[in-house]
């Protein structure tokens, strides 16, 4: 589903990914660790497509599209999912009407007729009960006044109105008390473990993985992974820390 | 208002105006004049789409209330001026938006007279600039001596889509009694990118995201409007030329 190859990139002309490969074949769950500075927010940028960060050199195919080659817009519409670090807040516009526009925005690019507004609302209630979201929230400006955890169940809302093929899910557990660790947690394993779906998750810690258990686990370490191997690197990881694993 | 001799840049009121305009339209039509009487209500739309200037006098009568709803977004050069006299316990509110783009020049331009005690006014105004558009709001709020008691407001936001337009805001407070309220906040930024972002991030194509973020940024100010409905449509259809 997402083959990167010897990505370089940079942000304000400091290289920080360094010939960065992976390949998520649809089915699998992928965890990428590191540490502080290592490139993991830079890897789900480049992505994602944010302005800002530069390929230099690589290539990343998404499902036989060429990734780097597409808006954001247009990377959303083929079926990528962001969730981001840090939510943003946008005053004066509800949940509501940024989600309908968003999904009825993704299908109209896709050849696909758009929700009606009642069709929308079932969906929305649906997801936001999977996520233990209260419906006012949706209806209240995009992450205005919302709690660190509260911008992070609402990332897992969006994901499941949406319902992308992949999702990259940058530290969606930082924030987190235990009880919504586990609800987001179970949120992530009924929307995206999917045979034809795939997820990469980004973190620093295996509390999320113990909630939703990756297939294939990295260390992303000055750019590049340096090691991969199956859920128990993230144990060791956690036991003896990353310079040890890493060297 | 009513002033005999045609204005130059020199005169406070028209420093930021399109002279040319001004000239080419004087001499000025006497300013509608409005008189709501003790007690009474008004409410008002007043859309200017064609480029000119319009006058508006006021004056509201003992505890009157009256809403004006303002969008300026035609022609050239437009301009609303409006002159409100407050009498005791008189109530004005003011929420308007100006949307403007390619070389534009729009003007908002109000006195508030508080004449009496009691009396409150509140302005919300929105502009939106894109192009080398410029949008000028210049709000002066006058409180007579004995007018104590007053409570006034002045809530002015700018946002410049281009590096090349100019936002002007301007309040001004001409204070003579000393137990008054009259607060006045001014702002002017550009639409923030991590916003925009997010939600392109999400599949909105970038011209929509920030008619998204634009439409929210006005939305608020038509809030109650005699024709609401349709001053958001012709504020929508505006922003959607600019993006």
């Amino acid at each position: 589903m997402l083959t990167i190859k010897n990505l370089h990139a940079t942000v304000a002309d400091k290289p920080i990914l360094k010939g960065l490969s992976l390949r998520i074949s649809a089915g699998e769950i992928h965890a990428i660790m590191g540490p502080n500075g290592a490139g993991k927010s830079t890897l789900s940028y480049v992505l994602g497509g944010r302005p800002g960060y530069e390929v230099t050199e690589g290539s990343v195919d998404f499902d036989g599209q060429d990734l780097l080659d597409m808006e954001p817009h247009e990377r959303a519409a083929a079926g990528l999912f962001l969730g981001f670090q840090y939510p943003v807040e946008i005053p004066g516009v509800s949940n509501v009407q940024f989600l309908r526009e968003a999904l009825n925005a993704q299908r109209r690019a896709r050849g696909e007729e758009p929700l009606s507004g009642g069709e929308f609302l079932k969906v929305a209630r649906e997801k936001a009960a999977l996520l233990r979201m209260d419906m006012d929230m949706l209806k209240r400006p995009v992450n205005v006044g919302f709690s660190g955890g509260e911008k992070k169940r609402n990332e897992m809302v969006q994901m499941g109105i949406i319902d992308p093929k992949l999702a990259i899910l940058d530290e969606t557990d930082s924030g987190l008390d235990i009880d919504a660790l586990r609800t987001v947690g179970d949120g992530i394993n009924s929307i995206m473990r999917r045979p034809d779906k795939a997820v990469l998750l980004i973190t620093h810690y295996q509390r999320l993985l113990d909630y939703v258990q990756p297939d294939f686990v990295h260390v992303l370490a000055a750019g590049r992974i340096v090691k991969s191997g199956g859920p128990e690197l993230a144990r060791e990881l956690e036991a003896h820390g990353y310079a040890e694993i890493a060297a | 208002m009513t002033i005999a001799t045609l204005p130059s840049r020199r005169d406070e009121a028209w420093r930021y105006s399109d002279i040319d305009a001004v000239t080419a339209a004087w001499p000025l039509p006497a300013p509608e004049s409005i008189i709501v009487p003790a007690g009474g209500k008004f409410a008002r739309a007043i859309v200017q789409d064609a480029g000119e200037i319009r006058q508006v006098e006021l004056v509201l009568g003992k505890g009157a209330v009256a809403s004006l709803h303002v969008l300026n977004i035609g022609g050239a050069y437009g301009r609303i001026e409006l002159a409100v006299t407050l009498h005791e316990g008189a109530d004005f509110h003011l929420g308007a938006a100006q949307i403007g783009g390619g070389e534009q020049n729009l003007e908002i331009v109000t006195t508030i007279t508080h004449a009496e005690p009691g009396a409150t006014s509140r302005q919300v105004v929105r502009s939106v600039l894109g192009g080398t558009a410029t949008g000028t709001y210049l709000g002066k709020v006058a409180v007579a001596r004995d007018a104590q008691q007053t409570d006034s407001a002045q809530d002015v936001k700018a946002m410049l889509l281009n590096r090349s337009a100019t936002a002007n805001a301007k309040p001004e407070l001409e204070i003579y009694a000393d137990d008054v309220k009259c607060a006045h906040g001014c702002a002017i930024g550009e639409l923030d990118p991590m916003a925009l972002y997010y939600l392109q991030s999400r599949g909105i194509p970038p011209g929509e995201a920030k008619k998204l973020m634009l439409q929210a940024f006005v939305a608020g100010v038509f809030d109650g409007a005699e024709d609401e409905a349709r001053l958001q449509e012709l504020a929508l259809a505006k922003l959607g030329e600019l993006v």
